[in-house]
């Protein structure tokens, strides 16, 4: 084994003890106050730090010793008896262990000489601790002042010809790495003038435990400067890496700024734009915010300008100049934007032709390739880029937001709970949430039905939603977000939810399943989409006369889309209805059966196997299953001679497979669907038609239908 | 009255020992007087050890001054901002 081999290892088993002497500890801190006779405890909480301390400086994990040293001194103390026991104590001891925690965890992650000094965030916990070590007030030699941790600019009255307001506490190895603070600040002064600066020494320990060769200075000041701040802020460019440097535009110069951010230009609305551009915050300072931003887990919950606020490079008042600039850019592109009005129909016309468009440019592509013609290959190719791309923007005109069909609700919930004497109220998210024209006009009727019944039934009356220990107004939600391709609209109510049993006990005495049979949750709510259920006691005006959720699931199968239902006992239900962004075009996958050839739409595609021989049987078996299969040829009364050796591609519909036989394939593409006649309009298992690059019409094959007529008829002849 | 004359630079070269001078040096007296007329060249180490010195002092309960400041040191003790803090008698010489 290697040195470093061994290295490693044993790093691994620091990691792993320490770790473990961190439960240890906070376990102990958390005992601590409890505990009648605490010395024992303190010791074992002392020497765990201690340990850690001891191993972490055999790995050179020099910020780890510096740390923890700061502690073990304030458990030191403890165990001295010169400090006593406190919540407050435990308190600021508690985040310590889990800031040593974290430390480790990083060097377990690799980054064991990332950063060798301090972290602001280190640097805040031990200064907390610091007022345990030195519980008298220090000698106010120099200004001794408190550092509190929010840094409020200090006398902007006073100054007035300052412009900045800085404030900086060098890294403590600045010194040793050969870098002399004041340079820095003799640098600054060239930048503009000092009008006050101020020494803090606070930081620095006793002399016996001073460090001559560590940096404890901080400094404010107020400049006065025609510099902007990404240029005072390269200054510290040498020593920002462990320093502790904001700069902030002095309180008095805010209305300087705040006017400066309302006369910007309109072009771009982002915050973080707004505030780089009037010059209050760097480049830097916005990646850093935006990074603490993209960090939060699991999903960026604070908005960047509390971030920025937070991190101490922009004051408050400017970031709301900011925001007030922001909405009022909206607002006028929202008035823009109403005035642009088309009528739907040219829309729609405009979306026919480009579909042809794309038809016809694959048809130029194909004949390009048959022919040898290289440059012409190459004209083509970029026609068809170009097609895609004004496909792409064509389909994105007829997106609407769905917040005018969301909306429409409020007035029809308001209506209905007074009809049912309940106190609901809705709620609606995600409104501006874009979607296919089409899909709006054809989800109304859905929605509103869903809507109906959970107010009817999910939502309890208000005496039994008091017992039940919720408030009395009930919350309906309708909220619609985008999910890969497809958007997503939940119709929520915080009511009892669905009643597994009864919904069960109702299938079996309708013989939907046999009784005894094993059924997941999800697979017992998905039985209120059958035919003819309801299981409501009484039957109301307005549903539980068992024709309902079936038509939603079919309309909703109508627009390719799939809905999902998911329920808590007495906390609500929410169904999830996922919707493909746009009807008029599909990823499909082409397959030829005689001379003719079918597209079946991609995301209903498990996989293809070959067909094994044929013995003339409807079933085949995949993987030890049963896998019924229909015949194309059949299907379609194809003639014509059978391909040498036929395939077989698995659909999948509701989690039912079936094998679709054909004689090629021929793989991915993109196609526009095309409406059948209403001459055809009879006709099953065909959901369009499409024509090819080749000029050939190809038939879209209808999953869904296919499969239920397989399930009903499952052996015909 | 003891006193005690810097001879050499303040700075972090020398940082660790000046330390220890300094504080060897504040258990001389009760009323302690440190000439820096040779200090010809002082920097954040230096400057952080006389504030060290001076609240050690004032700590142990003993008055100390550092007179006859250098060129340097006042130098240093004006971009800190420090003089008036340190509130020792300042003497501007020619250089």
């Amino acid at each position: 084994m290697s040195f470093d081999e061994q290295m490693r290892d044993a790093l691994k088993t620091f990691v792993i003890e320490s770790l473990e002497l961190l439960q240890d500890m906070e376990d102990g801190l958390l005992g601590l106050e409890i505990d009648p006779e605490p010395s024992e405890r303190i010791n074992a909480i002392f020497r765990a730090a201690h340990t850690i301390k001891g191993s972490a400086g055999l790995f050179g994990l020099d910020h780890i010793v510096a740390f923890t040293h700061v502690v073990e001194s304030v458990l030191d103390t403890l165990r001295d008896g010169k400090l006593n026991v406190s919540p407050e104590l435990v308190a600021a001891l508690l985040p310590c262990c889990d800031h040593m925690i974290e430390l480790i965890q990083g060097v377990s992650d690799g980054h064991a000489d990332a950063n060798s000094s301090l972290s602001a965030a280190a640097r805040q916990l031990l200064d907390g601790l610091e007022s345990f070590l030195n519980p008298e007030p220090k000698q106010a030699m120099t200004a001794v002042q408190d550092t509190s941790e929010r840094l409020e600019s200090s006398g902007g009255g006073i100054v007035d010809s300052g412009n900045w307001h800085l404030f900086i506490q060098f890294g403590e190895n600045c010194l040793r790495d050969g870098m002399d603070p004041l340079s820095f600040i003799r640098y600054l002064a060239t930048l503009g003038e000092i009008v006050s600066l101020t020494t803090f020494s606070h930081a620095m320990p006793d002399a016996d435990s001073m460090d001559p060769e560590t940096s404890y200075l901080g400094f404010e000041i107020v400049l006065n400067s025609d510099a902007d701040k990404a240029t005072i802020e390269s200054v510290f460019d040498f020593v920002r890496e462990g320093s502790y440097i904001h700069i902030l535009p002095l309180e008095n110069r805010i209305p300087y700024y705040v006017e400066l951010i309302e006369s910007l230009g309109e072009e771009n609305a982002q915050l973080g734009e707004l505030l780089l551009k009037s010059g209050v915050i760097t480049q830097r300072e916005l990646q850093e915010g935006l990074n603490a931003q993209q960090a939060q887990i699991p999903q960026p919950s604070a908005r960047i300008g509390e971030i920025l606020v937070d991190q101490q490079v922009v004051q408050q008042p400017l970031v709301n100049a900011a925001l007030e600039k922001q909405q009022q850019i909206k607002d006028n592109k929202a008035r823009e934007n109403q005035s642009i009005r088309v009528d739907a129909e040219r829309l729609d016309k405009l979306i026919d032709l480009i579909g042809e468009l794309v038809i016809s440019s694959a048809a130029a592509s194909l004949r390009g390739m048959q022919s040898a013609d290289v440059v012409l290959q190459e004209a083509n190719a970029s026609v068809i880029s170009l097609v895609e791309e004004v496909r792409d923007s064509a389909l994105q005109l007829r997106m609407v937001p769905i917040g005018t069909t969301f909306n429409r609700f409020q007035r029809v919930v308001r209506d209905i709970s007074k009809e049912l004497g309940k106190d609901i109220k809705l709620v609606i998210g995600g409104a501006d949430t874009e979607v296919d024209k089409s899909v709006v006009e054809k989800i109304g009727d859905p929605l509103m039905h869903l809507v109906r019944n959970a107010m009817d039934h999910g939502i309890e009356r208000a005496e039994q939603r008091l017992e039940n220990g919720k408030p009395a107004q009930g919350t309906l939600s309708l909220n619609a977000y985008h999910s890969s391709g497809n958007i997503v609209i939940e119709v929520s109510d915080d009511g009892g939810g669905l009643n597994r049993d009864k919904i069960l006990a109702k299938a079996i005495e309708r013989g939907l399943v046999q009784a005894g049979a094993a059924l997941s949750d999800q697979e017992i709510f998905a039985l209120i989409f059958e035919p003819g259920f309801s299981t409501a006691d009484q039957i109301s005006n307005l549903s539980g006369r068992g024709v309902g959720m079936d038509v939603v699931k079919r309309n909703i199968a109508e627009l390719r889309g799939v809905i999902d239902i998911d329920s808590v006992p007495g906390r609500g239900t929410t169904l999830k209805i996922q919707l493909p962004l746009t009807l008029a075009i599909i990823d499909g996958f082409l397959a030829g059966v005689g001379d003719a050839s079918y597209v079946i739409p991609l995301d209903r595609v498990v996989e293809c196997v070959e067909l094994p021989v044929d013995d003339h049987r409807d079933y085949m078996e995949l993987r030890g299953e049963v896998l019924p299969f229909i015949r194309l040829r059949q299907l379609f009364r194809k003639t014509g001679p059978t391909a040498k050796r036929q395939n077989v591609i698995v659909v999948e519909h509701l989690g039912f497979k079936a094998g679709l036989v054909v004689d090629r394939l021929l793989g991915e593409l993109q196609t526009v669907i095309k409406p059948l006649g209403k001459l055809f309009s009879h006709v099953q298992g065909v959901g369009g038609s499409t024509i090819l690059g080749s000029g050939e019409v190809a038939l879209i094959i209808d999953v869904p239908t296919l499969i239920r007529q397989q399930e009903h008829n499952p052996f015909p002849g | 009255m003891p006193s005690l004359t810097i001879k050499d630079e303040l700075t972090i070269y020398n940082a660790a020992e000046q330390k220890i001078n300094l504080l060897v040096f504040l258990t001389a007296g009760d009323d302690l007087e440190i000439n820096l007329a040779n200090v010809t060249e002082i920097d954040t180490a230096g400057l952080q050890l006389l504030i060290l010195i001076k609240r050690e002092a004032a700590h142990l309960g003993k008055n100390l001054r550092f007179v006859m400041h250098s060129k340097a040191v006042l130098d240093v003790l004006e971009l800190a901002n420090l003089t008036g803090a340190f509130g020792d008698q300042v003497v501007l010489t020619q250089n």
